[in-house]
């Protein structure tokens, strides 16, 4: 068939129109031969999350930054300056020298890998899913979609690995004084090991909400899920505390934030009372697994219709 | 239209499709189960395209263009038949498929958080490029579209054409073997489409394969080699412009106006009822029209019948069939969403 497109059609001089004619048909002729792997598209889309944290740094520092900063303040700072600091936890074989700082710092470290990890993982992905599917881009890269699922996964777990690490700092430095916590790595593997898993589990929980949450029901991820996992992932007393009130230790074992956070102060802060270390490494290697494969099934699902 | 019988589609170990073809499908089906019933979006498609074909698939909204893209290129899993792109399976080799293709979806997949140029550049480092090359790459694209100015703008600030553009232009980044357009020009105004299809002439002249789906009709007249219809997740028709007009029985119709008034019997004795495709011949007046299925030559032989009878002719045209004139013949002419 003819196609009979003047240069007068598209309003360009017929010079340029021959060299814009020539440009596009050296897109076929000269293109560089791709040899795509597996790894090197992994790379690439490692090096295209971190382009966009960087862009993004001042925001994503704000945000990292921001919420331990005012826990630690309102904590260590003003509600020991005002005399209603809170007592130790009655557990404790430790007792009376602890004060509120060191049982927070594991706590608000949990936390941080939550909000994090959802941050990280879950709101870009409701985004890419909504409206224009912009996840078809990233969906057409030359690999299986279960690596695309896995990279997600990798991307989340490093942003929440640095947003829980922003915590030390912010409680070395923000503290009434004599109020600063008590921090002591005995063990650097186990810190080690319980910073990576956990920023593995709450990037996989990530995922698995960000393929099966409702775009249109977001607001509901905060009050549902976000809220209940934070209040009642031993936060701000640690698990071996609430044996007083029996069934609420129990019922919180379904928290995998408990176990993050029983498993940095077995790393951190040994001397207050904790979980014992294979229910902590257990929960939280499972629960990668566990949440990883249901996120990775439903992610494909989303994305192959 | 493949010629593959229907019989071998279910013999599972099925050999290879011809290597020559870009892109074949067997009994090709999708349908979507839902709780308020099944909907069949593709019924059974069967295509066969060969390397460096312009493909139109033409269809009202809802026909099934966009599921039968989505199954070709990885996207959607086929329910039922079976679909090679590049000679291979969609379903059991989607990364060797996707390899060798490149989209350019309906809706704007641009990525938002990067620039133009790193749209371009992650892009051609998702398909191995060391990012050096990738770079070089993302410049030379940049050049061709015409995106220069907007090089360094993020991708949710440019406008529906220049989007449109960054998408096909990103769809190039590894010279696929096939390019895949779904509605391309959807929503743009004239000259942005008129623009477009000049790109796509050139890149269809070095040889890209192409499938397009469209809606708009001038849109496959201008561009495919061939066309096929489709509708209700089905192909109502197939082949050439011309051939798909002959099938739905369009017609062109050929008027001659004469000086005088046509003398009665001038058609018969120039033997115009029995010529291959003449339908129908009127004289009123001063005028006669031809209707035809086979205009070649048709009017070249009035003009001759008017000398030989010694006639002066005043004025003469043709009217061309359109494809719209066969499309609706196909579709039927109810409105859709």
């Amino acid at each position: 068939m003819a196609t009979t497109i003047q240069p007068a059609n598209i309003g360009t001089a017929s010079g340029d129109d021959a060299q814009v004619s020539a440009s596009i048909a050296a897109l076929i002729t000269d293109a560089p031969v791709p040899r795509p792997t597996l790894p090197k598209t992994f790379a690439a889309m490692m090096a295209r999350e971190f382009r966009v944290l960087g862009r993004n740094a001042p925001s994503t520092f704000i945000r990292a930054v921001l919420q331990p900063l005012l826990f630690a303040f309102v904590f260590a700072y003003v509600l020991p300056k005002i005399g209603s600091g809170f007592s130790v936890a009655p557990s404790s074989a430790a007792g009376g020298d602890i004060n509120f700082a060191t049982i927070l710092v594991p706590g608000l470290m949990g936390s941080m890998f939550l909000m994090q990890g959802m941050f990280g993982t879950t709101m870009p992905l409701i985004m890419e899913f909504s409206w224009q599917r912009t996840i078809e881009d990233r969906a057409l890269a030359p690999v299986p979609i279960r690596v695309l699922a896995i990279q997600k996964i990798t991307a989340g777990a490093i942003q929440a690995f640095i947003g829980a690490a922003i915590v030390f700092p912010v409680v070395y430095w923000v503290h009434a004084p004599g109020e600063g916590p008590h921090i002591h790595v005995s063990n650097w593997f186990l810190l080690a090991a319980v910073m990576v898993f956990a920023a593995t589990l709450t990037a996989s929980l990530g995922l698995w909400l960000g393929t099966v949450v409702d775009p249109r029901k977001i607001q509901m991820l905060f009050a549902v899920i976000l809220l209940p996992i934070t209040m009642l992932g031993c936060v701000y007393y640690p698990w071996s505390a609430l044996h007083v009130i029996r069934w609420l230790q129990i019922v919180t074992l379904i928290n995998p934030m408990v176990y993050m956070t029983e498993g940095l102060r077995a790393a951190l802060t040994p001397s207050i009372g904790h979980m014992a270390l294979w229910a902590i490494m257990l929960a939280l290697v499972g629960g990668t697994a566990v949440f990883g494969y249901l996120g990775v099934r439903s992610f494909r699902n989303r994305v192959v219709g | 239209m493949t010629t593959t019988t229907a019989n071998t589609r279910n013999s599972g170990s099925a050999g290879p499709p011809a290597t020559q073809s870009a892109i074949r499908t067997e009994d090709l089906r999708k349908t979507y189960k839902s709780s308020r019933g099944d909907v069949e979006a593709v019924r059974g498609i069967d295509l066969d395209i060969p390397q460096g074909e312009f493909f139109g698939l033409l269809g009202p909204n809802g026909a099934g263009k966009s599921t039968t893209i989505g199954m070709l290129t990885t996207l959607v899993h086929p329910t039922g038949g079976r679909a090679w792109v590049a000679g291979h399976d969609v379903t059991r080799e989607p990364v060797a498929v996707k390899r060798r293709i490149g989209v350019v979806t309906q809706n704007n997949t641009l990525d938002m958080q990067l620039t133009v140029a790193e749209n371009l550049s992650f892009r051609s480092r998702f398909f191995g490029l060391p990012a050096r090359v990738a770079a070089r790459r993302a410049d030379q694209l940049i050049d061709a579209f015409g995106l220069g100015d907007r090089r360094n703008a993020m991708a949710d600030q440019l406008s529906g054409g220049q989007a449109r553009r960054l998408l096909i232009a990103r769809a190039l980044v590894h010279k696929p073997d096939v390019l895949f357009l779904d509605e391309p020009t959807a929503g743009l105004d004239p000259q942005t489409r008129v623009n477009l299809w000049d790109i796509l002439t050139v890149l269809h002249e070095q040889g890209q394969t192409i499938l397009l789906t469209t809606h708009y009709m001038e849109e496959a007249e201008a561009l495919c080699d061939r066309i096929a219809v489709m509708d209700h997740g089905k192909v109502l028709a197939e082949g050439s412009l011309d051939k798909l007009l002959t099938e739905a029985g369009a017609q062109t119709v050929i008027t001659v106006r004469f000086e005088q008034q046509v003398p009665a019997g001038l058609a018969e004795r120039a033997g115009l009822p029995g010529r291959p495709g003449v339908t129908k011949i009127e004289a009123e007046g001063d005028q006669l029209r031809v209707f035809s299925t086979d205009a070649e030559g048709l009017l070249g032989d009035l003009v001759s019948l008017a000398a030989a009878n010694g006639l002066h002719i005043r004025d003469a045209s043709s009217a061309k069939p359109s494809l719209e004139t066969a499309f609706l013949a196909l579709t039927g002419r109810e409105y859709r969403e």
